[in-house]
């Protein structure tokens, strides 16, 4: 290079876009004068665009998808709250479901006491409750978690849950629950599962309605 | 542009990995040349891009929203590209850069270059000619040159992303240049 320096610096100046007026005007002039350095200035602005014209590359096919199959796997519990963020009626629906039968089933599990519905005169023995021979039982009878065995007669329904009846000679004919329909005036009721429970529940909150209504 | 990436990089962060496949698709082609320009061949630059993209995804928590975006990508896919540069044997790099030619092997290579001083190249030759060229130059002058011509960015855009001051992108820049004009003066 022949020239000063101080020419090349202006020409970069030129090339950044960072020439003044006055700078401009400089190396105009001088360009003029020397053709070395207009020689030298062509070389540059050639050797840019040369380079700017190799154009860009474009990324090979499947290159996204490469990506996303390589990223770390994303956390699943963000995942789920994703979801449930994105289908709210779903969430609803998932949290009345898990509600309710988290109720029906406490409820089933809930209490393991044998419970009788309020008559006088029967026998309470370990599980099992004892209508005896000379008692009649006005109204219906419900035994809740516990066995029942009966002597004497009812006047009314009987409702065994999550029990059996017993009788104390077990080859009778009387063992199987429809038999017992000899004791009672009404209908007998045997409810052994959480569904018939539930099922057992409907029907009579359904027939308290309607019975509230025709009364 | 500038807005909905923005938007699918908060969508990334709060956890949907899916938003991030917009991202990629938009800047793919950039951060892939960057890497091919400075790499020089084709299998490496889509190894590099590939693992920029990746690290910006495991990194995006420490990405502040305020900036640019792309910067930050470009950032991470040069730091990659120079380690990748600077790992290389010289043999290997030479190795390298007959690949980077694409489809032509070391006797096309030399067959090339006999022929360039005619006029008549064609674009293509004349396209991996140049090609060749840029990655003849040292790393640190390769790097200001692909980002300022070949991605067309600014000067302050290319000071924060080699995060080097300003002052040293123009020097670097105008050397490079320098380094190029005598390169290609013959062309």
């Amino acid at each position: 290079m022949k020239c000063n320096k101080e020419a090349v610096m202006l020409m970069h100046k030129y090339l950044d876009g960072e020439l003044d007026r006055e700078e401009e005007r400089r190396l105009r002039d001088h360009l003029q004068a020397c053709p070395s350095c207009q020689n030298h200035f062509h070389e540059l602005k050639r050797s840019i665009t040369l380079i700017k014209n190799t154009g860009p590359v474009a990324a090979p096919e499947g290159f996204t998808s490469n990506v996303m199959a390589n990223l770390p796997k994303e956390r699943k519990r963000k995942n789920y709250t994703r979801m449930l963020q994105r289908h709210p009626i779903l969430t609803s629906a998932a949290i009345f479901f898990i509600l309710m039968f988290s109720g029906i089933f406490s409820a089933w599990n809930q209490d393991h006491q044998v419970t009788v519905s309020k008559q006088e005169n029967l026998i309470i023995q370990s599980n099992t409750v004892i209508v005896p021979e000379d008692v009649t039982v006005n109204g219906d009878l419900v035994v809740r978690n516990g066995d029942l065995k009966v002597e004497g007669k009812i006047d009314g329904d009987i409702t065994l849950i999550n029990g059996d009846f017993v009788t104390d000679n077990p080859e009778n004919e009387l063992a199987n629950g429809e038999n017992y329909q000899a004791y009672a005036s009404g209908e007998v009721h045997e409810v052994n599962q959480v569904f018939e429970w539930m099922w057992y529940n409907t029907k009579k909150f359904v027939s308290d309605v309607f019975s509230m209504d025709s009364n | 542009m500038e807005t909905m990436i923005k938007k699918k990089i908060k969508e990334v962060k709060k956890g949907d990995q899916s938003a991030y496949e917009d991202i990629v698709s938009f800047y793919q082609n950039k951060v892939y040349h960057i890497c091919y320009r400075m790499i020089g061949n084709s299998y490496e630059a889509e190894d590099l891009a590939q693992e920029a993209f990746i690290r910006a995804y495991t990194n995006l928590s420490s990405f502040d929203e305020r900036r640019k975006f792309s910067t930050w990508l470009y950032r991470i896919a040069t730091n990659l590209t120079i380690d990748r540069i600077r790992k290389k044997k010289p043999d290997y790099y030479l190795d390298a850069e007959v690949k980077g030619t694409e489809g032509l092997d070391m006797y096309s290579q030399l067959a090339a270059e006999q022929a360039l001083p005619e006029e008549e190249v064609e674009s293509l030759e004349l396209q991996s000619y140049i090609h060749r060229e840029i990655l003849a130059l040292p790393p640190k002058y390769r790097s200001v040159i692909v980002l300022r011509y070949l991605d067309e960015l600014a000067l302050q855009e290319i000071s924060d992303v080699l995060d080097i001051p300003i002052g040293t992108v123009k020097t670097r820049i105008h050397r490079g240049r320098e380094a190029l004009r005598k390169r290609l003066r013959h062309v």
